[in-house]
């Protein structure tokens, strides 16, 4: 094209320099990342809003949820947005080994992430704790799984909530499935952004691999790091908002 | 690269080198058919509504056909033609030219986007085929979610049509900002370009709220989540939130590449450097930062709280009036200019004409106590009728002549088309104007029978709208009829005398890299107090 | 009320409906103003400066501001608007503080009709009894999707929603009887669920209050069928002259009068007192084929005489098919 000879052949023909390529192509990233912000703000308006009319609700069910899976989670994804960090430099510094090794480590964090996330959400289908009509869930296990009496005690005191004690059961409160709903959704979400990104850092280990990216062009590495801290991003909201209230 | 008779329509040859094509051109020609493709099929749904009002009873159509046929009218005209028609259309085939660009930041997800549209689209035509669907464009829940049309076809559709969107607005911004050629700073830049600017900024920002709610109410309908049912504890107000908070960005969306339409036509028709340059410029931009605040306006009689309604009257004010300074800013450009009253120009002069009447007519709707009074009435029809067929679409048409001979190197009829331009303007007058006297008179709208009443005004309506189709269809078709073969103009014609690159710095229609060398920036836009560039019209 | 009012707006019933027109009015004399100021500016610099025969394209006035003209631009549609914004919220606070003595209805959106039911006790269906010049509260809600309750002569309107209470009054100021439409899309038979706002002399209202549900008692059966069957709605799903609308018509089942129905789910049944008695008060339980079952139950809305009436008026049609 209008491009002389020694224009390196990743430099598309509608582009000037590379600069101006490397430039564009990480404003795109960020643009796109702003849209990637909007559409899970407006889920955080619906947590908000519904948070904000059943303050009780949501804080009786917050207690179902497993607390410690989801530390570890969080644990596991910071770990790997280090670890995306780490791949950048080392490419940057054409260290090709290096950087295949951290984005393989990142892959095994999502891969861990997702293990978990199937185990959480393995056990709520079990106990039907679902969104929607398809919610079920009606009791023993607070009991069983909260030994804390004092916990116990607060439920039975709060309006929403009664314990039968015929049949042994905590009947939940008022309207418990909207948490699960939203629950379901905005961890959902997430988790097929974490899928998304596990292919996209699968692809990335293949071109590192065969020696298309190194030090002078690893656009697409920047790109995908840039989305792969987004996804931690998000979670480290997800985290207290789900598993912390109170 | 030798060969000055190469084209971006002629060379690659091939289907394939269409279907595959990273051509910002000619993706933007494949929007261009696409979208009046599907002008054609929300006009005929409009001709249908209007056949039914023409008398009172069901005497053509039944209720539930009727519902089928408005809600799919307004999906179609916003999503699959309005929307995508002048960004995706003329935007994707001007920017990058008007830039000095080879193309857009990002062809193949230039390509992807209009992959996107079409299988959109493809959900679209299959609810056409399979009985339509119901619950106006609008998807109010908890009919949405309890309507045993197809709406989840329907949703699924503008969800995946909405991503299109969002990607070739990423698109423009990418090329905006570093696509320009050497020496193009910003305050150089043709207005159109600013227009898709602001167009692409709402869109990434306001689509991915309207992909979410489409997403919630399709869980609604498919796990019964109840986050807008009643019965379960969720709220339906809560949807028309969501929706308007996409929805009324999506109206500058569709009206403020007009604006920027309109900005080219003037001062080219004119020969006359436009008014208040910088002061359009940034209104586009605060426009569409202003329209993200409003929503809550077209909620007035839904029982919001006081306080609510106060606030978003007020805000509402607030947009209409950097667009009422635009409009003076359109017409004096004029002033000490040399008129030509071409195609374009007549488009443009019925565009000031009748968005002035839509913009006016919004400020009745924005004071509370009397919307309260014209709230979903045929008031509001005529309204977004004269904003968005007045506005955008006659826009559209004046863009699309204006550009015609540049994408395709041939010249329509003008006498033709001129009277097709005052058809247009003296139909949809016809049509839509008697409409606000319904509102005023208290006819409801989405009403497939009505009140005795109101016949006369309805029937006059039907009469105009038949005027109104055949004058479009004439200059659509006066449009097509010229790409006859026999019709070639000169590549190096410039038949208005324009200024902007796209005129001055390639040929018609333009080489397949779009300039056959760099382009050096040489004068501003609309310097036509500076040079002087001769029409040219050679065959 | 002067003409041009007149022909723009339907009567004014309400007492801020004066108020409101007058709003309109202060917009639209603004309005036609600045629109002249367009046009006329528009088509006359098109004109003045427009391309002759014969004239040479030349270098054109480099002029593109005037700081004055621009504020001017500004400034006055800014006034224009804070007057419009002002009054507009004034006057939309008088139409949402409701007056203390106000009379309250309770008014039900079902789809497709109205209920209104009475602080005295006794309940309409699509026929709102009010007495003139006294404040009424309208209580609103829904039990399917949403409707809007507008009253075009009051200038009233005002969303029905399934979960909370929305509120909106009026007084009327002279008796007659006035159009109600549904406003906000609700199905099928969105265009046909209007009812009708009667406003009644005080000393009426009284009469008519202690009358509500005795009146009909000594109307022969068929008569107080035929008064039903547009009273409680009936009308706007069933037609009497053959042709089916949202269920099937009356006098589709009255010439069927003891032959068999199919139903959707494949059964069928005769058509005899029993059937149409437990299609009204049981409707989902027999869907006939063809229609969806959208009917809402009348259980309480209609007691066992005006029942027999229904059925009674059914039974005329296949004989008198002229109505």
């Amino acid at each position: 094209m209008s491009h002389d000879k020694s224009s390196p052949d990743f430099l598309y023909h509608h582009f000037y320099d590379v600069n101006q390529q490397y430039e564009t192509s990480k404003l795109g990233m960020w643009a796109f990342i702003l849209t990637e912000v909007l559409t899970f703000g407006g889920l955080f308006v619906a947590y908000t809003i519904y948070r904000a009319w059943n303050p009780e609700m949501f804080f009786n069910a917050n207690l179902l949820l497993d607390v410690n899976k989801g530390l570890i989670n969080t644990i596991v994804l910071i770990a790997s947005s280090l670890t995306m960090a780490l791949a950048i430099w080392a490419i940057q510094l054409n260290k090709r080994k290096l950087s295949l090794l951290m984005l393989f480590l990142t892959f095994v964090c999502a891969l861990g992430f997702l293990g978990i996330k199937y185990l959480e959400y393995e056990h709520k289908f079990h106990l039907g704790q679902l969104p929607g009509e398809y919610y079920s869930y009606m009791g023993p296990e607070v009991v069983q799984e909260i030994h804390d009496q004092e916990k116990i005690n607060h439920y039975i005191e709060t309006n929403n909530i009664f314990f039968d004690k015929e049949t042994n059961r905590l009947y939940t409160m008022n309207n418990p499935h909207i948490f699960f709903g939203i629950y379901f959704i905005m961890t959902g979400l997430h988790g097929l952004h974490v899928a998304i990104g596990m292919g996209l850092i699968a692809w990335l280990m293949v071109l590192t691999a065969r020696g298309k990216l190194h030090a002078r062009y690893y656009t697409h590495m920047e790109a995908v790091g840039i989305f792969w801290h987004l996804v931690d991003l998000i979670w480290i909201f997800l985290f207290p908002l789900f598993y912390l209230i109170g | 690269m030798g060969d000055t008779n190469q084209n971006y329509l002629t060379h690659p040859k091939g289907i394939m080198s269409w279907l595959l094509t990273l051509d910002h051109k000619r993706i933007g020609l494949m929007y261009l058919f696409g979208g009046l493709f599907f002008f054609f099929v929300g006009g005929l749904l409009a001709l249908g509504m209007r056949a039914e009002l023409a008398a009172p009873g069901n005497d053509f159509v039944s209720n539930d056909t009727y519902n089928s046929m408005y809600t799919l009218h307004g999906a179609i005209m916003i999503f699959l033609f309005i929307i995508p028609a002048i960004p995706g259309a003329l935007g994707n085939i001007l920017l990058p030219l008007m830039l000095g660009a080879k193309d857009v930041a990002f062809p193949r997800l230039n390509l992807f986007s209009f992959y996107l549209y079409s299988i959109g689209a493809i959900f679209f035509i299959y609810v056409l085929l399979s009985g339509g669907v119901d619950t106006g464009w609008t998807f109010y829940t908890p009919y949405s979610t309890t309507s045993n049309t197809n709406v989840m076809s329907t949703t699924m559709g503008i969800f995946i049509i909405g991503f299109s969107s969002i990607l070739t607005g990423l698109n423009f911004i990418a090329t905006v900002h570093k696509m320009r050629t050497p020496g193009l700073t910003w305050y150089k830049l043709p207005l159109f370009v600013w227009a898709l600017y602001g167009t692409s900024l709402v869109q990434i920002t306001a689509t991915p709220v309207i992909a979410i709610t489409m997403v919630l109410l399709m869980l609604e309908r498919l796990l019964g989540i109840g986050i807008f049912d009643p019965a379960m504890g969720g709220d339906p107000v809560l949807f028309q939130h969501f929706f308007w908070f996409y929805s009324h960005p999506a109206v500058y969306i569709m009206i403020l590449p007009a604006f920027g339409i309109i900005s080219e036509i003037i001062p080219v028709h004119s020969r006359k450097k436009v008014w208040g340059y910088k002061f359009i410029a940034y209104s586009t931009l605060s426009i569409a930062f202003i329209g993200f605040l409003v929503w809550g306006h077209h909620m007035f009689t839904s029982g919001q709280s006081v306080l609510s309604q106060i606030v978003f009257s007020f805000i509402t004010y607030f947009v209409g009036i950097p667009t009422g300074v635009k409009i003076f800013s359109w017409m004096l450009t004029m002033y000490k200019g040399q008129v030509s009253f071409t195609p374009p120009m007549l488009y443009a002069l019925s565009f000031l004409f009748l968005f002035t009447i839509g913009g006016l007519t919004g400020i009745f709707l924005g004071a509370v106590a009397l919307d309260i009074h014209l709230h979903d009435t045929y008031f509001v029809v005529a309204h977004f009728h004269y904003v968005m067929q007045g506005g955008t679409i006659v826009a559209f048409l004046g863009g699309l002549h204006h550009w015609w001979p540049k994408s395709f190197g041939t010249m329509y009829n003008q006498t033709i088309a001129n009277i097709a331009a005052i058809g247009v303007f003296i139909a949809f007058n016809g049509t839509f104007f008697p409409q606000f006297l319904l509102g005023l008179r208290g006819m409801p709208r989405r009403y497939a029978t009505y009140d005795p009443q109101f016949v006369e005004v309805h029937s006059y309506s039907t009469f105009w709208s038949g005027i109104l189709g055949i004058s479009i269809f004439i200059g659509v078709m006066n449009l097509l009829w010229s790409l006859r073969k026999s019709n070639k103009l000169d590549p190096g014609t410039n038949p208005w005398g324009a200024l902007t690159m796209e005129w001055t710095h390639t040929s018609s229609p333009p080489h397949p890299h779009n300039f056959e060398e760099e382009p050096v920036l040489t004068h501003g836009p609309y310097d036509y107090d500076k040079v002087i560039v001769k029409p040219t019209f050679k065959k | 009320m002067d003409r041009l009012t007149e022909y723009l707006f339907p009567k004014q019933v309400s007492s801020f409906a004066h108020d409101i027109d007058n709003l309109f009015f202060f917009i639209f004399y603004a309005s036609v103003v600045l629109f002249l100021i367009v046009v006329i500016g528009m088509m006359y610099l098109a004109i003045k400066y427009r391309f002759k025969k014969g004239d040479e394209v030349r270098l054109t006035s480099s002029l593109d501001h005037n700081t004055f003209l621009e504020v001017l631009f500004f400034v006055i549609p800014l006034i224009l608007v804070t007057i419009t914004f002002v009054w507009g919220i004034r006057s939309y606070l008088n139409m949402v503080i409701v007056p203390d003595d106000a009379i309250e209805i309770k008014v039900t959106g079902q789809s497709w009709f109205w209920t209104f039911d009475y602080p005295e006790g006794g309940s309409t269906l699509n026929e709102l009894v009010v007495p003139v010049e006294t404040p009424i509260k309208i209580v609103l809600s829904s039990t399917d999707v949403l409707h809007s309750f507008y009253i075009p002569v009051m200038r009233a309107k005002m969303d029905v929603l399934p979960n909370r209470y929305n509120v909106m009054w009026f007084d009327a100021n002279q008796a007659g009887e006035y159009e109600i439409f549904c406003t906000e899309y609700c199905g099928t038979g969105h265009s046909n669920m209007n009812a009708k706002v009667i406003v009644m002399p005080q000393k009426m209202y009284e009469v008519w209050l202690a009358e509500a549900g005795s009146a009909d008692d000594d109307l022969p059966l068929e008569e107080l069928g035929a008064k039903l069957y547009s009273k409680k709605a009936c009308n706007t799903c069933h037609t009497l002259d053959g042709t089916a609308l949202v269920g099937p018509s009356y006098l589709q089942t009255s010439q069927m009068w003891g032959q068999e129905r199919v139903f959707d789910d494949g059964s069928s049944a005769i058509i005899d007192e029993n059937y149409v008695r437990s299609s009204i008060l049981e409707p989902q339980i027999q869907i006939v084929a063809g229609y969806q079952g959208v009917m809402p139950t009348y259980q309480g809305l209609l007691n066992d005489r005006e029942l027999d009436a229904l059925i009674a008026f059914l039974k005329t049609l296949k004989e008198d098919s002229q109505i």
